[in-house]
């Protein structure tokens, strides 16, 4: 599942680029749109390889994402050579320049992706807390999610979906490196501390969170006291969640004397 | 306890008497009736013309080698796979307007086992589809589910989480699960697989419970020891059909002999069985 997330935030690159040479501008609904196709594609495409090619899940998403992925890098390029869509920005991202581009809400001059960000963690929140118990049978067991009438495999299509579109609205601003890590590394850690997807869920938002402020701070404060002038911030928070997930693992070694996987 | 309440009327069990004639139960109110079913994983059939008819509140024993297609046919009456051909009535409709009729015990390969979830919570998975879209789980609903853990004796355990459970523990919850679902056709892949002594005992008890209260159960079952033991009708099956119907007609070491084909182990173990039921000439 965590590769699934992964899989999608690289193979949403070339969904973006569509989007972009098609419409010419990144105004964010042609850019959704192009993520959710992506999406739901790479999921299609998976399942179709690993059907096909008689692999097991995780190879075949292994060939399906990092060939959306050099191709979608492959139109990046192309598409800068016209416009200003920076292949470097699409890795790491810009998070610093974020105040900079302002949209007016409600008489208040606010950051334009606090918005858009706003809105689909929004989209995500609803969808958890309508669809906990579907999306949990759905994953855990979907051939008795089958028999129930309940469509596990339209679920997992709907959740790769809203992968990609969280991945698109979080990439701009973060890029990709930062996205992979917060889909992957806060949800570890919260698994090494529980067994109980609600907890979990809970858990796992806050180290989220936590990883993201102390990574900000650390990101002000740790070039400085090396005598650097600055870094980038979206590296120094992924680098923070990495070295929580370190000590969280290292804590659980400690008082257990073995992780709590099984 | 769990009470099991009676089936609705068309499923009441018309009691048959113990030796009818070979073919009498071709009723319109079979609790399962496949009709020539061909299923094929990428275009290869991994079962032919399959014919069956499962007359109401017997437990069926499905018993055949691996790989014969005892799995495949139960995915297939449920629809997890798709048929090639043939038809399937589950009380004289498609399954598609009976799922809430028929509750499902799969293969335990068949979960993501390190899934965070509790006995308790997977128990209670089996009233999701009554509980319907969108709704939560509330207490009753865990009463329910801590009801069934207790009938099949693993309660102090519900908070586990499923990984953290021994593989007869595991069956058991998965029993509990189908329980749940007060279904009154259970198709159960294997459920003695890798339980002890106390837990097959458990199992059968259960499975004459549920035939007690009306209800019908497919069972498949790799031990030909206890065939005779626990089931009223056997299906042998390999890729076809080789014979179905009432145990002491059908389970004979003829029918086996063409089932496991030349397999030596499997026949030694077949002759013990029926050395054991027949008497010796
Ligand atoms: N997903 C699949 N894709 C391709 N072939 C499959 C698939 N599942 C099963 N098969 C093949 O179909 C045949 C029947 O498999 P099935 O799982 O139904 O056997 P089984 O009787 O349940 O065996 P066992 O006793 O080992 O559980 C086998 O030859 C198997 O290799
Ligand atoms: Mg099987």
């Amino acid at each position: 599942m965590s590769m699934m997330g992964d899989a999608i935030s690289h193979a949403v690159l070339p969904g973006l680029a569509v989007a972009f040479l098609v419409t010419g501008s990144r105004a964010s609904v042609p850019m959704f749109l192009g993520a959710a196709v992506v999406g739901v594609l790479t999921a299609l495409f998976t399942e179709w390889v690993r059907g096909l090619g008689k692999v097991d899940e995780g190879a075949s998403m292994g060939v399906v994402f990092t060939s959306l992925f050099a191709l979608g890098l492959l139109l990046v390029v192309q598409a800068a050579d016209h416009v200003d869509l920076d292949p470097g920005c699409v890795l790491y991202g810009a998070i610093e320049l974020t105040p900079l581009d302002t949209v007016t809400l409600a008489g208040r001059e606010v950051p334009r992706v606090v918005v858009m960000l706003g809105v689909v963690f929004l989209l995500n929140l609803t969808c958890v807390l309508v669809l906990y118990k579907e999306l949990q049978i759905s994953s855990f067991d979907p051939a008795l999610a089958t028999t129930l009438g309940i469509n596990a495999r339209g679920l997992h299509f709907l959740l790769m979906t809203l992968v990609a579109v969280t991945a698109v609205a979080s990439f701009e601003t973060v890029g990709n490196i930062l996205v992979v890590a917060m889909l992957v590394v806060p949800a570890a850690t919260a698994f090494l501390l529980t067994r109980r997807l609600s907890v979990l869920l809970v858990l796992a938002v806050g180290f989220g969170v936590g990883s993201a402020v102390v990574g900000h701070v650390a990101a002000l404060a740790v070039p400085a006291a090396f005598g650097y002038a600055s870094t980038n911030t979206a590296g120094m928070m992924a680098l923070t969640s990495g070295v929580g997930l370190l000590v969280v693992m290292v804590v659980t070694l400690l008082r257990r004397g073995q992780p709590l996987r099984d | 306890m769990l009470t099991l309440s009676p089936p609705p009327p068309a499923a009441t069990p018309t009691r048959r008497p113990v030796l009818a004639p070979l073919g009498a139960e071709h009723s319109p109110e079979a609790a399962l009736s496949i009709h020539d079913m061909t299923v094929a994983y990428h275009r290869k059939p991994v079962l032919w013309d399959v014919d069956l008819d499962v007359p109401p509140g017997s437990l069926v024993g499905i018993v055949g080698p691996n790989g014969a297609g005892k799995s495949t046919l139960i995915k297939a009456v449920l629809d997890l796979i798709p048929r090639v051909s043939g038809r399937v009535l589950v009380f004289g409709k498609p399954y598609r307007q009976q799922r809430h009729r028929v509750a499902y015990v799969p293969q335990r390969e068949s979960v993501d086992w390190d899934f965070p979830v509790s006995a308790l919570e997977v128990v209670a998975m089996g009233l999701y589809g009554r509980i319907g879209w969108f709704r939560p789980v509330t207490r009753r609903h865990r009463e329910i589910a801590l009801h069934a853990l207790e009938r099949v004796g693993i309660a102090d355990l519900a908070h586990r989480q499923i990984s953290q459970l021994s593989g007869g523990q595991q069956q058991r919850t998965f029993l509990a699960r189908a329980l749940v679902q007060e279904a009154d056709l259970y198709l159960m892949d294997e459920p003695f697989a890798a339980v002890d002594a106390a837990t097959e005992k458990a199992i059968v008890r259960l499975l004459q419970d549920l035939r007690a209260a009306g209800r019908t159960a497919l069972v498949v079952h790799h031990d030909l020891q206890t065939v005779a033991e626990y089931f009223d009708r056997v299906v042998l099956l390999n890729l076809r059909v080789v014979a179905s119907g009432l145990t002491e007609t059908v389970f004979t070491r003829e029918n086996l002999q063409k089932t496991y084909g030349g397999r030596l182990t499997l026949m030694t173990e077949a002759a013990e069985a029926l050395a054991r039921e027949t008497p010796a000439p």
